[in-house]
């Protein structure tokens, strides 16, 4: 009754081109972005700020950046672990080596070295495709696992092998409690969020897609598969070392390379399948997902083992999580393959429908 | 020289272990085209049935004999894998044919997630032994021909003699029963095979059955030789750059690809290592397949890669 877009007449291009046609789509967004940033931080408290506001912030942005590649490409990359590593250790080398560094300089750079190593690892796709490419980046994760650990450069040779930022600001304003922290990355998640959203309705896009649903029939019609792959690698990692700069700087403070190991590569293949492959949106449903589900798994299972009288152990539970996040991820994959970006838009068509679907 | 040597025999050994691992992967990739990340779960699972069934027997039925009780866990551990084939046939891959590879990927690390749970949630999260009675002190060899002879672990040898045993007896069976024949012919062409009345549900159950008992295989010996503990799993992680070097749907490919991963990497970390700083056994595999695959795509033994608009 209420979401549907009789008597909205377009009557340019401008109109007809804009992200969100529809008018009501427009409000809600303007109103998600409302919450998120003016409501959310008057109301949310630190805890709820770091072990889910943040974590999920960042995992978009990973998750978008694994979605330009994975999902709009086509290019399976079990590598975007040691992506987010390369652009942490980076930014912080240029962090901590030159004095007075602002942040953004060093994001910045963070997410274009980032880029260079998804460039160079993403030449393999010329040759290679589908599951043997995702073995090839495997090469890429263990390599950087290995580098970071091993080669005392890249963490300023402390001797723990962790490393730590401290007295983040931007433009003077000082990025030391949660709620601003939060701020910080969701502003530079929306605009990450704009220009994947922009980059793939684009030409570029479009490219993309076309490589993902036949390479061959696509460089047919004149898409340069080179140009059309490496660029999703390029803009893909660049956006993966970003979130991991931030996963680095503004989530964790201190890390080590364990941190961006290849289970970070598998929850962020989790996170852009369960989200929803080739979406934007999909990317953001994913996040919450994978951010919420163990949260949720840790406060009910002891729960429901007291409820049936039993003490549950805390290995037990760690087991149990494991388990149920295993049957949690099939069940998933076999209910909906397509993802919460599905779901999401068929909720909007029989929105539209109702509550006449006939 | 015989230093050389001595390598060559470690890597061969290790490389025979990555290539039973990888064997389990071949199998189930050409009779399901799932590319199945849950092998190295399996290994682990196996063998930590293999472990605590060996403790648990002598246990509850009071038998001393060693021999007996191994010879019963092994079959308990095996009935284990046949479950689980059966259940992963019933609930996962039938709701899940004509998905994409991906999809069929994250199912499998789905379920790696879930046995990894499982496994401990019954057997126990501890480090455990598998003992087997496998002979521990090194023999000296064709001390004829070099001074000193060269140090061999008989455990080593006795364990290629296994595996190589194990893929006698798996090659034994592809090519001369009724029910390899009709694998190979699933593997071939699923729809042709279907068309002719092999029911390709059993099939997946035999493939991941025969792949459950080549993990238990491989866990076994791991196990004896590392102990039983989680780390098992990024050994079997090891598989994946084996199989791409051998070609994803060729069993001999595993073969030869884990002897050349496993003499590679031992020969690396020998003669490259000290240069440029030690454990490149961790990403050396990777990138040897890396790049490898640059020059030959599908592998070494692989079906050649035809593209068709």
């Amino acid at each position: 009754m209420f979401y549907r877009e009789n008597g909205q007449f377009k009557t340019n291009y401008k109109a007809d081109q804009q992200i969100f046609p529809i008018a009501q789509d427009r409000w809600a967004i303007a109103a998600l972005l409302l919450i998120g940033f003016v409501a959310v931080p008057l109301l949310a408290d630190e805890y709820f700020f770091k072990a889910i506001l943040i974590p999920f912030v960042i995992l978009s942005m990973a998750a978008l950046g694994v979605n330009i590649l994975v999902g709009y490409c086509g290019q399976i990359s079990l590598g975007s672990g040691a992506f987010m590593a390369v652009g942490a250790y980076m930014a912080y080398n240029t962090f901590v080596r030159v004095e007075g560094m602002p942040l953004i300089v060093a994001l910045l750079a963070g997410g274009l070295s980032a880029m260079a190593l998804g460039i160079l690892f993403g030449i393999p796709s010329l040759r290679v495709k589908g599951l043997y490419l995702a073995v090839a980046t495997l090469a890429a994760q263990f390599f950087c696992d290995w580098a970071f650990a091993r080669i005392g450069w890249f963490t300023n040779n402390s001797s723990s092998g962790s490393v730590a930022v401290s007295g983040l600001s931007l433009l003077g304003w000082d990025i030391n409690t949660p709620a601003r922290k939060y701020l910080f990355c969701l502003g530079l998640t929306v605009l990450v969020a704009l220009l994947a959203k922009n980059l793939v309705r684009g030409a570029i896009g479009r490219e993309w897609m076309a490589i993902r649903d036949m390479d061959v029939a696509a460089a047919v019609i004149g898409i340069r598969p080179m140009y059309a792959k490496l660029s999703a690698f390029a803009v893909s990692s660049f956006i993966v070392g970003m979130a991991g700069v931030l996963w680095a700087f503004v989530h964790l403070g201190s890390w080590e390379p364990l941190a961006f190991s290849i289970d970070r590569s598998f929850q962020l293949l989790f996170i852009v399948i369960i989200g929803g492959l080739g979406s934007i949106m999909g990317s953001f449903f994913g996040a919450a997902f994978i951010v919420v589900l163990p949260i949720a798994l840790n406060q009910v299972l002891p729960a429901i083992g007291s409820l049936v009288g039993l003490t549950v152990s805390t290995a037990m539970i760690s087991h149990a999580e494991y388990m149920i996040f295993g049957a949690l991820i099939v069940w998933f994959l076999i209910a909906e393959p397509h993802g919460l970006a599905r779901l999401w838009s068929i909720g909007k068509q029989k929105l539209r429908l109702w509550p006449f679907p006939h | 020289m015989a230093f050389f040597l001595e390598t060559l025999f470690g890597g061969l050994m290790a490389g025979m272990l990555y290539a039973l691992v990888a064997l389990g992967f071949v199998l189930i990739f050409k009779a399901s085209g799932v590319f199945n990340f849950a092998q190295g779960a399996m290994v682990l699972f196996a063998a930590l049935a293999m472990a605590r069934f060996s403790e648990w027997i002598p246990q509850w039925t009071g038998l001393d004999n060693k021999i007996i009780a191994n010879v019963l866990a092994f079959i308990v551990a095996g009935l284990f894998m046949l479950a689980f084939a059966y259940l992963v046939e019933r609930w996962v891959l039938r709701h899940l044919v004509n998905q994409e590879g991906v999809t069929l990927l994250m199912a499998t690390l789905g379920i790696t997630y879930f046995l990894d749970g499982l496994g401990q949630t019954i057997f126990g999260s501890a480090v455990y032994r598998i003992d087997i009675g496998m002979p521990k002190e090194p023999v000296f060899v064709m001390d004829t021909v070099f001074e000193g002879g060269l140090l061999v672990s008989k455990e080593d040898l006795i364990a290629a003699l296994v595996a190589a045993c194990l893929v006698m007896c798996l090659s034994l069976f592809f090519q001369k029963t009724p029910t390899g024949r009709a694998l190979r012919a699933v593997a071939d062409d699923h729809q042709a095979a279907q068309s002719i009345g092999i029911p390709l549900n059993r099939m997946w159950v035999i493939v991941w059955f025969v792949a459950g008992l080549t993990a238990l295989v491989a866990g076994m010996i791991w196990g004896s030789k590392i102990g039983v503990q989680f780390s098992l799993t990024t050994v079997a992680l090891k598989a994946l750059p084996v199989i791409i070097l051998g070609g994803l749907t060729s069993v001999p490919g595993a073969i030869i690809g884990g002897l050349i991963i496993g003499v590679g990497e031992k020969l690396s970390e020998i003669y490259l290592g000290p240069m440029i700083g030690g454990g490149i056994e961790l990403w050396f595999a990777y990138v040897l397949a890396l790049v490898f695959l640059l020059f030959r795509p599908q592998g070494l033994f692989g079906e050649k890669i035809i593209d068709r608009v």
